[in-house]
């Protein structure tokens, strides 16, 4: 990984040291994996098995039934809709909105800059739970008849992406003007001389050079957002309307009624943040770096 | 800026974009202003005004929202059946209310226990994968991996491990048996600390990769010069690498402060808070898709957790921002 620290340092031969650090992090990398190896063994066998020989023994038949049982028994596919709807908005109004502000505070120099970041980056470290109880009344408040299912901003997609929005753009804002800080003043200094408006500015300019920053926030920001359980079991009461991991707790009492189908269904679940993972794990690792601060 | 400056022109390990990072950050001049125009500044407004105006909405008013209401009692129907009571629900909470001391207990705990435990190990992990060994990205996924699936997902595939008929720990000691039974899940001396064995192990992936960053930003030349010395891995480490891991230490407190405050999904999922697992999270949200809904007494636990979050967030970002001005 890190070709810095290593360029001054030869790969060292193989030596006791080493062959006991290997060892220690293969045991502890395998225990760190165990109760998801054990989720995928109890999702591979079936169920009749497993009552009758008890969960600790060897398997006699390894299969993909419980995966698929998951997948049609619980709509698996209808709720990966309900995710999309709501993570992919929400993902792109979060970048939008927060490299707005972030464009704003960083790249001029008016007096309430400071505040206004202040402001963002506190608000995105509160505990979700300090803001519920208004927000889930001003949901219920908020009538919007014909433009959502339920009529009103609660139990809708449209509530949750406002809500992850709103909270998640305090993160972003707070990343993505340090980012800008970082990039040339003449650039944009230049531009406005010669006429250019700020939205140009912004649009052409900045953004695009903003590019590496915003990939590792999206990469964040869309496994946050399907991740989310909190939001999702305040604000949406109706099953049907509810993202995944939610749904995946609803549905979990209601049909589930033996653990092997309970491992696959959450394993199912796991599966898009796992491919966003493996995809762009570079992106991940260094939004997550970038923004040390988020809790 | 964050404990982590150095890294934001590293993103996505490609080169940033325009001069070396290390260029002091500049902003327009004062005078710049006069080259906007109109136009400009109305465009400048709407794009700082409408994020803001969704934030400070959702976010700050309904926060004090929550304190105005923590004077009050409510059913929530109509704005009229809304009643002062002063410190009524306090009083209520801090002398009346059987869960609310356990609660605030068991997050003290949930802070202490990922601050004992996992930190140190993610920081412990994080210092042998800086050795330049092979295979280090395959160890890293493997230690990662719990922080990138979700919280309710982690809470059922730990439930698979306590079940206290089929799980994986009572099979494999016997004690699924009736009349044997742990009851992990159930057993309110227990449940806490199974919960956290299962957020200790999110946790210390977590840790391990903001100190990997930490630990990349360490100047090599630094423990050359150590080790030219004479001194030992431990004594290096003590003397050299630790005490410039400083800006990262402070933002792990922060996040685990934050994180033990935050804890919610896992417990929920366990057993919604139920005997031995009470959080301040839980309890607010109980009063909320529980059948009794008592706004006011529940924007009163809020405001305990807002305070709280206040009295390390003010600090932390008073050091942070001033830190930044200095630069």
């Amino acid at each position: 990984m890190s070709t810095v620290a290593g360029a001054h340092k030869q790969r060292t031969p193989i030596r006791p040291a080493r062959i006991l650090l290997h060892t220690f992090l293969v045991v502890t990398a395998l225990a760190w994996l165990a109760p998801l190896l054990w989720a995928l063994l109890a999702a591979m066998r079936p169920y009749s098995e497993t009552s009758e020989k008890g969960y600790v023994s060897w398997p006699s038949k390894l299969t993909f039934d419980n995966f698929t049982n998951a997948f049609t028994q619980s709509d698996m596919l209808h709720y990966f809709g309900t995710t999309l709807i709501v993570a992919v908005p929400a993902v792109l109004l979060t970048l939008l909105l927060s490299s707005m502000v972030a464009f704003y505070v960083s790249r001029f120099d008016f007096r309430v800059n400071l505040a206004l970041l202040l402001v963002f980056t506190a608000g995105n470290l509160l505990p979700q739970q300090v803001i519920i109880t208004p927000l889930y009344r001003l949901y219920l408040l908020i009538d919007l008849p014909g433009i959502t299912m339920s009529g009103k901003l609660y139990d809708s997609a449209l509530g949750l992406v406002l809500i992850h929005v709103a909270f998640q753009s305090g993160f972003c804002a707070f990343v993505l003007s340090n980012y800008m800080r970082s990039l040339p003043h003449e650039l944009t200094e230049a531009a406005l001389v010669d006429g250019a408006s700020v939205w140009r500015l912004y649009w052409q300019i900045v953004l695009p050079l903003c590019k590496p920053a915003m990939a590792a926030l999206a990469t964040l920001l869309s496994i946050w957002i399907y991740n989310d359980f909190f939001w999702a079991i305040v604000l949406i009461s109706t099953g049907e309307n509810m993202p995944i991991t939610s749904a995946l707790n609803n549905l979990s009492g209601q049909y589930f009624t033996d653990p092997n189908l309970v491992a696959a269904g959450a394993l199912l679940t796991a599966i898009p943040t796992l491919i966003v993972y493996f995809v762009l794990q570079r992106q991940f690792v260094s939004g997550l770096t970038l923004g040390a601060n988020k809790g | 800026m964050t404990a982590t400056p150095a890294k934001v022109p590293e993103t996505a390990d490609e080169p940033a974009p325009g001069p070396a990072p290390a260029s002091k950050p500049a902003k327009v001049p004062h005078g710049h202003k006069r080259l906007l125009t109109r136009r400009d500044r109305l465009t400048l407004g709407l794009m700082a005004g409408v994020p803001t105006i969704l934030h400070v909405a959702l976010v700050w008013l309904t926060a004090l929202a929550s304190i105005a209401l923590a004077f009050t009692t409510w059913n929530g129907i109509g704005f009229d059946s809304i009643q002062w009571v002063g410190l009524q629900n306090f009083r209520e909470l801090f002398t009346s209310n059987p869960q609310f001391w356990p609660a605030v207990e068991h997050n003290v705990i949930w802070f202490v226990v990922l601050i004992v435990l996992p930190t140190p190990f993610g920081l412990f992990l994080a210092v042998q994968l800086d050795k330049q060994i092979r295979f280090s990205r395959v160890y890293q996924t493997a230690f990662f991996l719990p922080v990138v699936v979700s919280m309710a997902v982690i809470g059922f595939v730990w439930q698979l491990v306590y079940n206290p008929d089929t799980g994986l720990i009572n099979s494999l000691i016997g004690a699924n048996k009736p009349g044997h039974y742990i009851d992990w899940i159930g057993d309110p001396d227990l449940n806490l600390w199974a919960i956290l064995v299962a957020a200790s192990w999110r946790h210390a992936g977590y840790m391990m990769i903001l100190y990997l960053a930490g630990l990349k930003s360490v100047d090599p030349a630094l423990r050359e010069a150590s080790a030219l010395d004479g001194a030992n891995e431990w004594q290096t480490f003590k003397n050299v690498v630790f005490p410039t891991l400083r800006p990262t230490n402070t933002v792990v407190l922060v996040v685990t402060i934050i994180e033990a405050l935050r804890a919610f999904d896992l417990v929920f999922v366990f057993n919604k808070g139920a005997q031995g697992t009470e959080l301040l999270s839980i309890l607010v949200t109980n009063n909320i898709i529980g059948e009794s809904s008592r706004i006011g007494y529940g924007s009163a636990i809020a405001v305990v957790l807002l305070v709280i979050s206040l009295a390390v967030i003010i600090p932390y970002l008073i050091a942070t921002f001033r830190k930044e001005r200095r630069a």
